[in-house]
C-alpha cells in the first residue's frame, strides 16, 4: 500500500525548474532513499512534502489524503516528521526541552490548564517525558539530557535531531542527509537506528543521503533524481549501475576512465 | 557542588528541582513578607514600585525573551491596562475585579494587533511596535471624554474586601498588593515554561522552520505569546498608574518602552530573575543618582545625569555581559561550584544572530 504518493509534480523557482514532473510512491514500512548530485531538487522535494513550497503542478498525497490542502504546521499531525540538512535545533533549549518539543503535536492542555498547571497538565508532562525518554534510550542520549544545544558536537546535534523527529511518533520520517559530516563511526550508528527504526518501530523512512555505502546498505528502493527530473528507480544495485546516473555523478567522459583507473565499481 | 540523584519525572516537572532550591525561595518569600517591618515608609515604596516595574517587565520577558520578538510598544499597552482598570473602577467595579479584567481586555487588543504586526520580523517589527506606542500617546489625548486627556486622571481609592489600600496611610498594603500580583506573574510564567506553550515558545525564537515542522502553529503561538504579554504589562501598568496617584498620556510615552526593553535586557533575556534583577536596576537608580549628586552639594544638578548613567550601563551590559545581571550570576555560580576547576573559555561567547533574521 502506499503511503505517500507525488504524481506530476513541477515546481519552478523563477525560471529555474527546482523539481520537473516527479512521480514517486513510497509504499507503508520501506526505507526509500533520494540521490542525486547538488542541486537536484532532493531537498526540494522534502520541502514540498513538508509544505514549506507549494508546487506549480501536480499533487501530493499522504495516506490517502491531500498533502497540498495541509498547512506546514499540520504536516506533522498527521505523521509525518523530518530532519534537516543544515541541523535546525533550538539551540537555546537544552536536549530534553528539544525532544519535548517533538512532542507538539500530541498537546492536550489547554492555555487555561498550562498558565496555572493544573487539569491534565500533570499527567500530559508525565506521558510527554515518558515518550521522550523511550526515545532517549533508543538513541542513547542519556548523558546529554540537560545540555545545551549550543555546546554539543556535530555529531551528537545530529543524532538529537533524529531523536527529536521521532519523538513525534511519525508514520512517515523524512531524514535530509542523515549522515553528512558525520565520522566511520558515526554513520555505522546511523545505518543501525535506521534499520532499526524501520523493524522495530514500523516507520517508513524517506532518506536523502550521498553516501551510496549507507544508501546501498539500508535502503529497499532508491531514486536517482537530476536537474529535478527522474533518472533511475529501483533496487540501489539497479540505479547504481544504470548508465545515466553514473553519467550525472561522474561526467560522461570519466567513466571509463575512473573505472579503468581504480577498478572500482561507481 | 549539589549532584541531583533524579529517580522520578516528577523532579523535572515540579517548581523546585530540589530541597535547597525549595529553601532558598521560601526564605527569600519569608524575608519579602516580613520587609514592611524592617523598612520605612519611603524605601517601602520604593520597594513596592521595583515589584512593579518586574510585573510589567515579566510581560515583556515573556516576548521578548522567550518568544524572540522584540516590541519597543509595550507602553501603549501599559498605559491601556492602566485606563481599563481606572475607568472600571470608576464604573463601580470592585478593585480586584477590574483589574484582573484590565488584564484579560489588554491581553485581548494585544493578540488582535499582533494579528498583522507579527508578520514583521527583528527591526521591522521594533518600529512597528515603536509606532504604535507614539500613537497610543495621541489617542489617550484624542479620547480626552474617558481619559482625561492632558490634564490626566486621579486614581480611585483601591478598596479590597473592605481594606483601604493607600500608599500614604497603609504603604504595607500597597507593597503586599504587588508582591502578590508579582507572585502569581511569576507563577503563571513559570507554569508557561514548564508546559507545551512555553516549549513552542522557545521553539518559535530559535528556529521559526523547524518549530513548523514539529507541528507548532508559529503565527498562532506568537499571537498568543503577544497577548499573553500585553495582558502582564497591563497589569503592570495598571498597577504604576495607581502608585503614582496621577497620570496623564506623559506617564506612558514611548520612553516607557524603550526603558522596559532596556531594562529585561540589563536584567538578563529569557531570565525570570532577570526581569526582578532589571526592575531593581531602574527603579533605584535615580535614588541612587540623587543620593550620590545630593553629596556633592544641595542643589546641586546635572541634567541628563540619569539617562546617560542608564545608557552608559546598557552599553556596557551590551558589550561585556550580554546575558545581564543574571547571566552574571549565573557564571558566578558555576565558577563557585566548580572551583577550583572552572575554566576562563568555559564561558567563551559564541557568535550568535537574530534566528529570525537567519530563517524566514
Amino acid at each position: 500500500m502506499s503511503l505517500l504518493e507525488l504524481k506530476n509534480v513541477t515546481l519552478k523557482f523563477g525560471g529555474v525548474t527546482a523539481v520537473d514532473n516527479l512521480t514517486m510512491e513510497l509504499r507503508e514500512g520501506e526505507v526509500f532513499a533520494l540521490v542525486g548530485p547538488n542541486g537536484a531538487g532532493k531537498s526540494t522535494v522534502f520541502n514540498m512534502i513538508s509544505r514549506f513550497y507549494t508546487p506549480a503542478s501536480g499533487s501530493i498525497s499522504f495516506d490517502g489524503q491531500d498533502l497540498l490542502r495541509v498547512r506546514s504546521h499540520d504536516v506533522p499531525r498527521l505523521g509525518v516528521a523530518r530532519t534537516f540538512q543544515n541541523i535546525e535545533l533550538f539551540d537555546r533549549a537544552t536536549v530534553l526541552q528539544n525532544l519535548l518539543i517533538g512532542r507538539h503535536r500530541h498537546r492536550r492542555t489547554t492555555l487555561i490548564e498550562e498558565m496555572f498547571f493544573v487539569g491534565r497538565a500533570w499527567g500530559e508532562e508525565r506521558a510527554h517525558r515518558h515518550a521522550v525518554e523511550e526515545v532517549i534510550e533508543f538513541l542513547d542520549l542519556q548523558p546529554y539530557r540537560d545540555k545545551f544545544i549550543a555546546g554539543l558536537p556535530y555529531g551528537v546535534r545530529k543524532v538529537v535531531e533524529l531523536a527529536r523527529a521521532l519523538a513525534t511518533k511519525p508514520r512517515l520520517l523524512l531524514l535530509d542527509e542523515p549522515a553528512s559530516g558525520l565520522s566511520v563511526e558515526e554513520t555505522q550508528d546511523m545505518r543501525w537506528w535506521i534499520e532499526d527504526i524501520r523493524r522495530q518501530m514500523g516507520i517508513t523512512v524517506l532518506m536523502v543521503e550521498h553516501d551510496m555505502g549507507l544508501v546501498g546498505k539500508v535502503s529497499d528502493r532508491v531514486l536517482a533524481l537530476d536537474g529535478g527530473k527522474k533518472l533511475a528507480e529501483g533496487t540501489p544495485a539497479e540505479v547504481q549501475a544504470h548508465p545515466e546516473v553514473i553519467a550525472a555523478y561522474l561526467g560522461t567522459g570519466a567513466i571509463s576512465k575512473t573505472a579503468s583507473a581504480t577498478g572500482e565499481r561507481v | 557542588m549539589r549532584f541531583h540523584f533524579k529517580t522520578s519525572y516528577d523532579q523535572d516537572i515540579r517548581l523546585f528541582p530540589d530541597g535547597w532550591n525549595l529553601a532558598v525561595y521560601s526564605a527569600l518569600l519569608l524575608f519579602m513578607l516580613a520587609l514592611p517591618l524592617m523598612l520605612d515608609s519611603f524605601f517601602l515604596g520604593e520597594v513596592t514600585n521595583v515589584l512593579i516595574w518586574a510585573i510589567a517587565g515579566l510581560g515583556l520577558m515573556l516576548l521578548t525573551g522567550q518568544t524572540g520578538q522584540i516590541s519597543l510598544g509595550h507602553s501603549a499597552f501599559m498605559a491601556l491596562g492602566c485606563y481599563t482598570c481606572v475607568l472600571l473602577m470608576e464604573a463601580g467595579m470592585p478593585f480586584i475585579l477590574a483589574f484582573l479584567l484590565a488584564g484579560i481586555i489588554t491581553g485581548v487588543v494585544g493578540g488582535l494587533i499582533a494579528v498583522p504586526a507579527l508578520r514583521l520580523h527583528g527591526v521591522y517589527l521594533a518600529i512597528a511596535t515603536l509606532a504604535l506606542a507614539i500613537i497610543a500617546d495621541d489617542i489617550i489625548v484624542m479620547l480626552s471624554p474617558w481619559t482625561g486627556g492632558v490634564n490626566g486622571k486621579f486614581a480611585p481609592d483601591i478598596v479590597i474586601f473592605g481594606l483601604e489600600v493607600n500608599r500614604w496611610v497603609n504603604p504595607e498594603y500597597w507593597y503586599y498588593l504587588a508582591l502578590a500580583v508579582a507572585l502569581l506573574v511569576t507563577l503563571i510564567y513559570r507554569n508557561l515554561l514548564r508546559s507545551p506553550l512555553g516549549r513552542a515558545f522557545a521553539a518559535v525564537r530559535d528556529s521559526e522552520v523547524s518549530a513548523q515542522a514539529m507541528g507548532v502553529d508559529v503565527a498562532r503561538t506568537k499571537t498568543v505569546a503577544f497577548g499573553l504579554s500585553c495582558a502582564i504589562t497591563g497589569l503592570g501598568g495598571a498597577l504604576m498608574g495607581l502608585f503614582a496617584g496621577a497620570f496623564n498620556n506623559e506617564t506612558f510615552n514611548f520612553l516607557l518602552a524603550i526603558q522596559l526593553l532596556m531594562m529585561i535586557v540589563v536584567g538578563g533575556l529569557g531570565f525570570i530573575h532577570g526581569a526582578f534583577l532589571g526592575a531593581i536596576v531602574v527603579a533605584f537608580l535615580p535614588q541612587g543618582l540623587s543620593i550620590f549628586t545630593d553629596t556633592l552639594g544641595r542643589g546641586y544638578q546635572i541634567p541628563g545625569l540619569e539617562i546617560g548613567v542608564f545608557g552608559m550601563i546598557l552599553v556596557l551590559f551590551l558589550i561585556f555581559e550580554p546575558m545581564g545581571l543574571y547571566g552574571r550570576w549565573l557564571k558566578i555560580r558555576i565558577w563557585l561550584e566548580l572551583f577550583p576547576f572552572a575554566r576562563r573559555d568555559m564561558f567563551r561567547r559564541q557568535k550568535s544572530y537574530l534566528k529570525t533574521e537567519r530563517v524566514r
